[in-house]
């Protein structure tokens, strides 16, 4: 089984002989290439060339197809190579190495560098406005699922929606609840710590009201539910499709957005405005504590600065946002879930995608309302 | 040939597998010996995959000893482990091609793992591969998902012989197939294993592919293998599921 491959050359006028022995298999296929392009490298003019299999001691596919490529460096123009020595057993093996690998290879070069980075420009500005239709494609399609739900109710999957309510709601609470007290209490800390230093620091309390009625909380809610709840929607549905369960839906005259989609957006667009609510109240929570304990703030103080510094507009402008930015994240995670192709190397690009596309388009529309609500006074 | 003096190269004894309280395998016995074709039949879902799987070291035995090339795989570490399992392919019952990489790539991957190749050595064998296992060149840089089910089969087979392996498993490799695809496969099956020298290890309910290509045939029913030796002991059976297999509705129209 040992043997070391071997591999010798006698040239003798017009004829040329070689000699194989040892073991020509997988486990010494580098050494045996290596001996192969030696010889072919200095090859010389031979017109009858020999190659005896007498020695071999092991052969498989990868020492056959090794023997065979010596044969065709040889044959061709005139000239012939021929084997002698093959052992019986070996005969099939070699004679099917002699009949693969026949058709010409592909030749010519791809194209240029330049060519290149084009192609891709090109192709990823049509990907992108590709996407920008499936997006509007869905949200239409979602709609036109609603408007038939008003037209018979029954046909809504209530129990599938309270599920994914439950999934993507009541299961973010804590986690949800837990970073934005922690937000909070850092915003509160750092607008003690530098707000002090022009004895300003009961504005403290105007700011982080603000900030988190109006941006925050909506916005780190609708973050965490992204990477939480629309990156296992995408990985769903991608797994669905991927194991055509989305087309045996359909065969059997189910409408995958009925069955699978409009429940999960609809569940979306109610989990994420009482997670806003409840976020926001915990990061309010944690900053009137950091006031109170670092700040020294006390809570009634805080309390009566917060009723003089915030409307109630403050609050509905924050709360507003967040059944818009839930949609654009379902309708986000739905489109990338059926866009997934047979790979599961395709479900995981799609996958990121939906969570840097939906967090990308809850930002940008998170600055259209900020236009808009600047316009309007509010 | 002897029984005695054929090389067994599985040897499975008193195997007993389970999950819960359920013995799948239930005090199983079986050789194969070097350079046969094992047909091994079963009701459907009498773990006859369940067996492969604990074979191969994908599910943990109960009690037993599994032997390969007269190794002991309850009692190896991983080194040795290894160097067992690169002496054997598998086909898995749905291919289980790697879905992110196409068919040529498919195949070069166990040879990138344990082989020391040249790029052009590397593309040409796999090609080669390829081409044995009866596909063109054109289905080298297709996906899985683009495949069809006998390609897919085709595919796995030549990965699974990727490093010319000694035994073979293979999993229903002709179901799903259509008759004249499931009569190519098997010739292939017998093809490959003349040159190669394999042995192969072939689960199937395919009375086509046992009478045509497998040298022995073993039954698992209740957990335990009831019969096993070449097609003409099954057809001579009593045995009432062996008479039902063998001799039932479909095995006569088959002889029609
Ligand atoms: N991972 C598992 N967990 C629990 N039970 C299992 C598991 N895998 C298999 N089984 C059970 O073991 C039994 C045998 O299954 P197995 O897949 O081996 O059947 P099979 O003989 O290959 O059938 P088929 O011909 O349909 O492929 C079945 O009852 C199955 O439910
Ligand atoms: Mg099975």
């Amino acid at each position: 089984m040992s043997g070391e491959p071997l591999l010798k050359s006698a040239a003798d006028g017009e004829r040329l002989q070689f000699k194989a022995a040892g073991s020509w298999t997988a486990k010494h296929a580098g050494a045996i290439e290596r001996l192969i392009d030696e010889a072919v490298r200095q090859k010389p003019a031979a017109r009858r060339v020999e190659i005896d299999l007498a020695g071999i001691e092991h052969l498989d596919t990868y020492g056959a197809w090794l023997v065979e490529r010596l044969m065709r460096a040889w044959n061709g123009d005139g000239r012939e190579a021929k084997l002698v020595g093959v052992a019986e057993n070996y005969r099939v093996l070699i004679e099917e190495a002699h009949s693969v690998n026949r058709a010409a290879p592909k030749t010519g070069h791809g194209p240029s560098r330049v060519v290149v980075v084009l192609n891709n420009i090109g192709a990823s500005l049509a990907d992108f406005s590709q996407s920008l239709i499936a997006l509007v494609q869905m949200l239409g399609e979602v709609t036109a699922a609603l408007l038939r739900v008003f037209a018979h109710p029954r046909s809504f999957r209530f129990t599938s929606m309270v599920h994914q309510i439950d999934r993507v709601g009541w299961r973010a609470v804590p986690i949800v609840l837990l970073i934005t007290f922690l937000i909070g209490a850092i915003i509160a800390q750092q607008g003690i710590f530098h707000f002090r230093k022009f004895g300003a620091d009961i504005f403290v309390v105007d700011m982080v009201g603000i900030l988190v009625l109006r941006e925050l909380g909506v916005l780190l809610v609708c973050i965490m539910v992204a990477g939480r709840s629309g990156s296992a929607y995408t990985a769903e549905l991608g797994s669905m499709k991927m194991r055509e369960e989305i087309d045996a839906l359909r065969t059997m005259g189910f409408d995958p957005i009925d069955v699978l989609i409009l429940p999960r957006i609809v569940a979306i667009v109610i989990a994420v405005p009482i997670l806003t609510f409840l976020g926001s109240m915990a990061a309010l929570y944690g900053g009137g504590l950091v006031c109170w304990l670092y700040g020294g703030i006390n809570p009634e103080v805080f309390l009566s600065r917060l009723r003089e510094s915030i409307t109630l507009d403050h609050f509905e402008v924050g709360l507003i946002k967040a059944p818009f930015m839930a949609l654009i994240i379902g309708v986000v995670a739905c489109v990338e879930g059926l866009e997934v192709k047979g790979s599961a190397e395709s479900l995981g690009l799609h996958t990121t995608a939906s969570v840097v596309k939906a967090i990308f388009m809850v930002i940008v529309l998170d600055g259209v309302f900020a236009m808009f609500f600047a316009t309007i006074e509010k | 040939m002897a029984e005695a003096q054929k090389e067994v190269v599985i040897r499975v004894s008193d195997l007993v597998v389970g999950f819960g309280k359920i013995n799948v395998l239930d005090h199983v016995a079986l050789d194969v010996y070097r350079g046969e074709i094992l047909g091994f039949v079963g009701a459907s879902g009498s773990g006859k995959s369940v067996l492969m799987r604990t074979v191969i070291g994908l599910l943990p035995k109960r009690e037993g000893r599994i032997e390969v090339f007269g190794v002991d795989l309850g009692n190896v570490n991983e080194k040795e482990r290894q160097a067992v399992e690169r002496r054997w392919g598998v086909l898995f019952q749905h291919g289980a091609l790697f879905s992110s990489l196409t068919a040529l790539q498919n195949v070069q991957f166990p040879m990138r793992e344990y082989l020391d190749l040249s790029d052009r050595m590397l593309q040409e064998v796999a090609l080669a591969k390829l081409e044995m296992v009866g596909l063109t060149a054109d289905v080298r840089g297709k996906f899985p998902s683009e495949l069809s089910g006998g390609m897919t089969k085709r595919v796995a087979l030549a990965r699974a012989l990727a490093l010319d392996p000694e035994i073979v498993f293979l999993d229903e490799p002709t179901s799903g197939l259509d008759p004249i695809s499931a009569g190519e496969f098997d010739h292939l099956i017998r093809t490959l294993q003349r040159t190669l020298g394999l042995t192969v290890f072939m689960v199937t309910h395919d009375l086509d592919s046992l009478h045509d290509v497998c040298d022995r045939i073993a039954v698992l029913a209740d957990g335990k293998i009831i019969a096993s030796g070449p097609m003409a002991t099954m057809l001579a059976s009593e045995h009432p599921w062996l008479k039902a297999y063998f001799r039932g509705e479909r095995a006569a129209r088959r002889r029609a």
